[in-house]
């Protein structure tokens, strides 16, 4: 397919990929591409210039503190996460990644694309929310740390500003994580899905587990139960006041059942982890 | 022409690897690599089957990794070795998995192929004893629309076979 012109730069630092992006209106970043060149072929984006962040090596790798906080680089690909040793401290991630489409999307996405396109049925917002992930974002002013829960503000919008980037996603410790969904074929398109955590590592999260929903809202719904209990959850997820989305795939009221059932499972599977 | 990198351009001269052969050429940016190798190149067996990354027949193999060659812009491949659906056989040789699908009869209209033979091979590469559900995992991202799968599943493990040392 012939997509409409555009420009192009790879730049070699992540100055001159700000400077750039600051500098032009219509740029906008590219990462493994596995999102934004499909959605130039249907014209759902348009952008004029493209500035490739494959040279950038401080966007990628993976490093593991002594405490257990994961840092790791947005030009990750979801192969290099599922073969990652340290990625294991937080096994959910290499767990959920090995689910995403399949070997050639796998070899190419990013962990960073799949959380600045902030499609609703990706898989990676939910979890990153349920495990109360931070983001750091750099522009040319400098750089902010926001919050998974402020990161994720509509369907393809992010904290990620225009002429900014996402230069880090980090991971607080812990093990009690799990993720369910309702796909279209094994690996495809979330219909509905579930991120839980119980974040017995990171005092500000206060041991408390966390459950968020994808594909319910333009960006996940977090519900924090009192306990993993299944009536608890359940209760939870009522009280959310979901408001879910129809299309060809489920109707409302289904995607409402899902959530249901699959908060409950995502509960009861992080609770059973040790 | 601007050759800095950093600099923005609409089109760029790229060097690349296909199957051992070095090409010079002058891409525009929007041009897919599929593109490239097909139009470009000249090399026609790695095939456009759905053009929006869903059905894997233009499949090929970046610096060792398998990707969808209408995901990636011509421009992303610069200074990359390629390998393609041609640079299988050894002249009239076939290699082991080509010969393996022709003895399992594991293509019926042969649009999939190239990218099938491309999957496996990288599959092949990284595990030589494949499971059937590794196997299967492995040709995910491949639409076989005549859905022959079961005979491409076995060829894959003929040829693993076949491959032992």
């Amino acid at each position: 397919m012939l997509l409409r012109e555009v420009e192009y730069a790879k730049p070699s630092s992540v100055a001159e990929a700000l400077q750039i992006l600051a500098s032009n209106d219509g740029a906008r970043a590219l990462a493994g591409g596995q999102t934004l060149i499909s959605v130039m072929k249907a014209r759902a984006a348009s952008p004029d210039a493209l500035v490739d962040l494959a040279a950038l090596d401080e966007l990628r790798g993976i490093e593991l503190a002594a405490d257990g906080t994961l840092s790791i680089g947005p030009m990750t690909t979801y192969t290099e996460l599922v073969a990652s040793a340290e990625a294991k401290a937080r096994p959910i991630l290499a767990e959920v990644c090995a689910q995403i489409a399949d070997v050639q999307v796998r070899n190419r996405g990013t962990i960073g694309g799949n959380l600045c396109s902030n499609d609703p049925t990706n898989h990676l917002p939910p979890l990153m929310v349920s495990i109360g992930a931070t983001m750091t974002i750099a522009g040319q002013g400098g750089e902010r740390v926001v919050s998974a829960d402020e990161f994720f503000l509509g369907v393809y919008l992010t904290a990620v500003g225009p002429g900014e980037l996402l230069t880090k996603i980090s991971l607080p410790a812990g093990k009690r994580d799990a993720f369910a969904a309702v796909t279209l074929g094994v690996d495809g398109t979330c219909i509905a899905s579930a991120a839980a955590s119980i974040n017995s590592a990171a005092a500000s999260l206060n041991g408390s587990l966390r459950i968020a929903l994808g594909c319910v809202d333009a960006t996940p719904v977090l519900v924090e139960p009192a306990s993993a209990d299944e009536g608890a959850v359940r209760e939870a997820v009522r009280g959310a006041g979901l408001d879910p989305p129809a299309d060809v795939h489920a109707s409302a009221e289904y995607r409402l059942h899902l959530s249901e059932v699959l908060a409950v499972r995502a509960a009861r599977q992080a609770a059973e982890r040790n | 022409m601007s050759e800095n990198p950093s600099a923005l351009s609409s089109s760029r001269v790229i060097t690349v690897t296909v199957n051992g052969t070095v090409y010079e050429r002058e891409v525009e940016a929007r041009k897919l690599l599929i593109h490239f190798i097909r139009d470009d190149v000249d090399l026609t067996g790695s095939h456009i089957g759905c053009d929006t990354g869903n059905c894997g027949a233009c499949s090929v193999i970046v610096d060792g990794t398998l990707v969808k060659s209408c995901m990636v812009l011509a421009v992303q491949a610069d200074g990359s070795s390629i390998e393609t659906v041609e640079g299988l056989a050894d002249g009239d040789e076939l290699a082991a998995l080509q010969q393996a699908f022709s003895d399992r009869h594991a293509l019926q209209c042969g649009y999939c192929t190239p990218g099938m033979l491309m999957s496996a091979t990288a599959l092949l590469r990284t595990n030589a004893r494949p499971t059937e559900a590794e196997i299967k995992k492995g040709l995910q991202g491949n639409i076989c629309r005549c859905t022959g799968y079961w005979n491409i599943v076995e060829a894959v493990a003929l040829a693993a076979e076949r491959m032992q040392p």
